[in-house]
């Protein structure tokens, strides 16, 4: 074949190629959670994460923070976390032995890995096999999620303070839903991307 | 018939307040029976005032630094500043009413203040100050 075919089958190529992409409407230039058709996550729509049913998970693991849901960990994090309540991030949170087995059971039954729910699936993926992280705000999976966020909307708002604190900014968190379209950030309001 | 109707209606106030104060007692009942001998509030005061710095810590900590000295007042945690509830029942009838409640607190506070598990006696003493204020 001529230089000038070549070419012409390479350019087809490159087209053909990159064809699917351009239909699907998926961009890469931003972080938006959009479907193939373009459209937006319904805010009522499918689940991030199943909400907390267990009420004693809710008042002995939500009574000084929020009670994350057990999708958003792996099964060894929760294991990991429950394994050193005496040291809980610098606090004493001792649970009696009872109280932990009923509390370890709830977790690692409805951990990320063994979720159904899109964020836990998301999650599970993202961390390495090796990889057991306490806290899901250092995952590369959070960062990502709000790379767009800055210090003073976090960490410098009085009224934030940390990623941690995901009921402050995340409207629907206790029902499991940390859609970017429920985000009010005190003292910036409504995300808008 | 009015007899057995006063009867039973003062019989079923003496068990509600029977109940109602059965927990703390049972709770004393059990410091007792592992070693610690009559419980005395006013022990417990001093120890709600003594102060421990955890070795690398820059703050001393003693009970009044969540709680405050004003068990009636709301305290509030020294790092996180969430509110915590008044400790003295005469403010917040909920205190003291529930064992495993009490036993929990006690184990975790103990140790993040003092650096060591409570004693029967102390954890007695500090009861009845609490129960005094």
């Amino acid at each position: 074949m001529t230089k000038f075919m070549w070419k012409m089958v390479s350019v087809g190529l490159l087209l053909g190629g990159s064809l699917p992409w351009l239909m699907s409407g998926v961009s890469f230039a931003d972080d938006d959670e959009h479907d193939r058709r373009g459209k937006t996550e319904k805010s009522q729509g499918q689940l991030d994460v199943a909400p907390v049913t267990h009420e004693k998970y809710k008042q002995e693991c939500g009574s000084c923070h929020f009670p994350y849901q057990p999708g958003l960990l792996p099964s060894r994090s929760w294991q990991a976390l429950l394994a050193n309540l005496d040291d809980h991030f610098g606090e004493n949170a001792e649970l009696s032995a009872a109280v932990l087995k009923e509390l370890g059971d709830y977790l690692d039954k409805n951990a990320a890995e063994h979720a159904s729910e899109k964020r836990a699936i998301g999650i599970n993926r993202s961390l390495g096999a090796q990889e057991t992280p306490l806290r899901l705000t250092t995952t590369t999976y959070f960062k990502r999620k709000h790379h767009e966020i800055t210090a003073k909307m976090v960490q410098d708002n009085p009224q934030v303070k940390s990623f941690s604190r995901c009921e402050t900014c995340h409207t629907q968190a206790a029902q499991g839903s940390y859609n970017e379209h429920d985000v009010i950030i005190p003292g910036f309001g409504p995300w808008k991307d | 018939m009015k007899h057995s109707l006063l009867s039973s209606s003062l019989l079923a106030v003496s068990l509600v307040v029977s109940a109602q104060t059965a927990p703390l007692e049972e709770l004393l009942a059990r410091y007792q029976s592992a070693g610690a001998s009559s419980f005395d509030a006013t022990r417990g005061a001093q120890l709600w005032q003594q102060t421990v710095t955890p070795a690398g810590e820059a703050q001393a900590r003693s009970c009044g630094t969540c709680h405050t000295d004003d068990l009636r007042a709301a305290g509030k945690h020294a790092r996180t500043g969430k509110a915590i509830d008044a400790l003295a029942p005469a403010a917040n009838p909920k205190r003291l009413t529930d064992i495993d409640t009490m036993e929990k607190w006690l184990t975790r506070n103990c140790k993040w203040t003092w650096g060591r598990a409570c004693t029967p006696q102390e954890k007695g003493d500090l009861l009845s100050f609490i129960k005094s204020r």
